[in-house]
């Protein structure tokens, strides 16, 4: 395959050979294509998150203004991007020097190992590139047809809620198949008869038998009112199947919906992820396939730069890195198994090395079965929390600051949890598609401590009653007080309840 | 560059997000005096898609790093997996660049502004010489050496004659390159705006504030309008003296009033500098509407009609209202000239609230 990457030969062979090394370590990548770009470039392909084919909206207009203003103000640099797609793509900045490129591409292949083998991975399309470039087709196409205005305005309502959906229905058998009731209910269903020739059907199905069928079905209805049957977390499927939209709108919240599934995994996998291929730049470059001697102070200028945390904020290339360093350093000495874990002495503790030597096998078992959540579930223990200084902040409102509240392990632990679940939203669910037998819609909030944004939620109620186009409600908690909150297509009202 | 539409869809959103907060900028007194081409920074509220999230109000989260509790931590409501790049913006408010120019045209499309017509003949444009381009063909006069010797050296170089130790290089007539000129039409300035403003001790700070803003906006729509335009600014009491753009705009003064001094300076400005024929003139005045007498107020209107409508396109008259303004003047104005005179418009400006009112009166006629 020819591509025109730009990439200088020297950068190519730079790319093989470490794509070597990474095979020899032990990584699994799909193929990988670096492609040469200058911060223009990367910038516009950054605002695409990615993918330079996408769908025509204002947003990424919107985002590419942000970074061309951060980069043009020092403010952020982008050293890389890389996608999730067979083969995989990975875009290297132009300006940066040689060491940064090495580091990149190191960085890069940790990546794409983890795309291929992390388990919340494997139901992603690794065709993603033809996908979205097939999604922009369509929407192209829309906007012929309807209208631009039109279309853009139904994408900026279906983003609105592109965070409803359930992150762990590609895993689950698909039970989401209509039942019989609802495909009843909603086709309004003719009674079924009994098949006969045309002269012949007042004899085989008499007027009684049909009303009696009539009845049945009304019953069946009654006994069956719930619905949906189960709540859904995934509202945008519930959407698709059930809001009276027009066959275009439905076309694009299928796109939406697709592509908030693509993403999903690497909103859960942000720690890991990051984690494990700043583990593996590092290692690459400092062991297997080490800098010149002249290039480590740069290295080390940059590596720092990676794992720095700003002002106290928790940075995820650390947090990953880190911990994977620990969990490997704690298989490697043998620190699991119920002896370790009930040994009180904290100096048996502290010396506990039992040559295990199993470090390296566990941090490839973790790559493949984690998501950030479990990972931290997992492994963040007592230990690493203190020996990483991670603390609780909170907003002081006496001092308008932000003040150390705790270095409470276990509160540490219980917030950050808290924080990751759900890839950091909030967690709602269709609860009734009928609310009040009016074809309302209701939908719960699943509380967790936090409050949801108030102005953002009465917004996004009238984007998904421009969908529903019945009254809308979401049952949530308020300062400690269960509400529900509706829009009727002119009004919010807070009820409590 | 595929980004372009995007960016231009956007352009387009943050375009109409000004011109909703219109009314806010122009009422603000932050950018009087600045001047025409240069952006100028505006925040506004962030354009967000809005989502069922978190709020911000929970305002705790996890960190690392030294400190005793209680210690102060760095600004900000970091939340983990948002270090990267592209991501993890707070709760800023978008800053848009735009240039006074923009904001004028903002502003004209807002209130519907019909583009001013010209006034007979006065496109008039001057021709200007550049030498700006390259030819194979010219006078020897024109000869351009160091392009003739790039081209040879090319030429020598890639047909194998050059020898690096003896870098003799012959042009011959091919290699030969002369400047070339090209004409340019620039339009020449030919709108004269004379602003005229009341300093006398009756108008008090704000409603001097008022006239400010008001012609600091029409001064940038109508440069707009015209480019390379002539302004002259005239303050007035009892006496009047013209001042520059800055003077204009800072100045404070007391005293009494004689509007006529002002209109007998504008007079001469026009008689001495610019010949009607040539210029589109526009007048704008400003006062509380406190003339010291009758005399001189029937002394400004025989002004008005005898040297100044028949010379302008447009005479403007902005009232504010003042505590000790009796208002008087824009009656009389009214009573002389009618309600709908062709050039003569008058506004009442109460507060600033209404002076996006006043700029629609005053250019809506399109002269």
């Amino acid at each position: 395959m020819i591509n025109n990457t730009n990439l200088s030969p020297q950068l190519q062979d730079i790319a093989d050979s470490l794509a070597e090394t990474a095979k020899d370590a032990g990584l699994d990548c799909f193929t990988t294509i670096f492609e040469m770009v200058d911060y223009k470039q990367l910038n516009e392909v950054a605002a695409y998150a990615g993918f330079p084919t996408r769908y025509p909206h204002w947003r990424w207009g919107m985002e590419y203004e942000r970074l061309s203003k951060t980069y043009t103000y020092g403010l952020s640099v982008i050293y890389e991007m890389v996608i999730n797609n067979d083969p995989c793509y990975a875009y290297l900045l132009r300006s940066n020097s040689l060491v940064f490129q090495k580091t990149v591409i190191a960085h890069v292949y940790g990546h794409c190992d983890f795309f291929k083998n992390n388990y919340w991975f494997s139901k992603t399309n690794r065709k993603m590139l033809d996908k979205m470039a097939n999604h922009a087709t369509i929407v192209r196409k829309l906007i012929d047809e309807v209208g631009h205005d039109e279309v853009e305005n139904f994408i900026d309502i279906c983003l609105s809620l592109e965070n409803l959906i359930d992150v762990h229905s590609p895993f689950q058998a698909t039970h989401t198949k209509l039942s019989q009731e609802e495909k009843e209910r909603l086709g309004n269903k003719p009674v079924s008869k009994i098949s006969s020739k045309s002269y012949m059907d007042t004899y085989v199905n008499p007027d009684e038998y049909l009303e009696a069928q009539r009845e049945k079905i009304k019953a069946d209805a009654q006994k069956q009112a719930k619905f949906p049957e189960h709540p859904r977390l995934d509202v945008l499927k519930f959407l698709m199947e059930f809001a009276p939209i027009s066959t275009w709108q439905r076309k694009i919240l299928n796109i939406i919906r697709d592509e908030a599934y693509y993403f999903a995994p690497q909103g859960q996998t942000k720690v890991i992820n990051e984690g494990w291929a700043t583990y593996w730049h590092s290692k690459m470059m400092t062991k297997l396939a080490p800098l010149e001697v002249s290039e480590i102070v740069d290295y080390c200028d940059h590596y720092a730069g990676v794992v720095a945390s700003h002002g106290g904020q928790l940075n995820p290339y650390r947090l990953g890195v880190e911990l994977l360093r620990h969990v490997e350093d704690r298989w490697n000495k043998g620190r699991f198994g119920i002896d370790y874990l009930h040994c009180e002495d904290p100096r048996d503790r502290e010396n506990w090395d039992t040559q295990a030597g199993l470090g390296l096998e566990k941090i490839f078992e973790v790559r493949r079965i984690h998501n950030d959540l479990t990972f931290i579930d997992e492994f963040l223990d007592e230990d690493f929390c203190h020996k990483t200084k991670m603390f609780i902040y909170d907003f002081d409102p006496r001092t308008g600051k932000y003040v150390i509240a705790s270095r409470d392990f276990n509160q540490i632990k219980q917030q950050l949890l808290q924080q990751l679940t759900n890839f950091g939203n909030p967690r709602i669910r269709v609860e009734d598609g009928n609310f009040r037998n009016r074809g309302e819609l209701l939908m719960k909030h699943l509380h967790e401590n936090t409050d949801l944004k108030h102005e953002f939620t009465l917004e996004t109620l009238k984007n998904l009653y421009s969908i529903w186009k019945r009254p809308v409600h979401l049952k949530t908690v308020v300062e400690n007080v269960k509400r529900r909150i509706c829009f009727d297509g002119h009004n919010h009202s807070i009820e409590k309840i | 560059m595929k980004m372009e539409s995007d960016l231009n869809r956007f352009r387009k959103i943050v375009r109409g997000k000004i011109k909703q907060e219109l009314k806010k900028y122009i009422a603000s007194g932050d950018l009087i005096g600045r001047q025409g081409k240069k952006a100028i920074t505006i925040p506004l509220p962030r354009i967000d898609i809005p989502k069922f999230s978190f709020g911000s109000s929970e305002k705790s989260g996890v960190g690392q790093g030294d400190g005793q509790v209680g210690d102060e931590v760095g600004q900000g409501s970091p939340q983990p997996g948002q270090g990267e790049a592209g991501e993890g913006e707070g709760q800023h408010s978008l800053e848009v660049d735009v240039t006074l120019e923009d904001l004028a045209q903002m502003l004209s499309e807002e209130l519907e502004l019909p583009n001013i017509e010209n006034k007979g003949q006065k496109n008039v444009e001057e021709e200007e010489v550049r030498y700006s381009g390259i030819l194979k063909q010219g006078p020897d006069s024109l000869h351009h050496f160091k392009r003739t010797y790039k081209e040879a050296l090319k030429r020598s170089i890639s047909s194998g004659e050059y020898d690096p130790d003896d870098p003799v290089v012959i042009p011959i007539k091919d290699d030969k390159r002369y400047r070339s000129f090209t004409v340019i039409q620039k339009p020449v300035a030919n709108a004269l705006i004379i602003y005229m403003m009341d300093v006398s001790g009756s108008m008090g700070d704000e409603q001097k504030e008022i006239v400010r803003l008001t012609s600091f906006w029409l001064d940038t729509w109508l440069s707009n309008q015209y480019k390379g335009l002539e302004r002259r600014y005239i303050i007035h009491d009892a006496t009047a003296r013209e001042v520059d753009h800055d003077t204009f705009y800072r100045t404070k003064e007391s005293g009494g009033t004689l509007i006529s001094s002002a209109y007998k300076l504008a007079v001469k400005l026009i008689e001495e500098q610019f010949s009607p024929n040539e210029w589109n003139i526009y007048l704008f005045h400003f006062s509380d509407g406190d003339n010291w007498s009758g005399n001189d107020t029937a002394e400004c209107m025989k002004l008005m009609e005898k040297n100044l409508l028949p010379v302008s396109n447009l005479f403007c008259y902005g009232q504010v209202e003042s505590r000790y303004g009796s208002g008087q003047f824009l009656r009389d104005l009214t009573k002389q000239f009618g309600e709908a005179h062709d050039q003569v418009t008058v506004a009442q400006i109460k507060d600033r609230d209404a002076i996006m009112a006043a700029l629609k009166t005053f250019l809506g006629k399109g002269k």
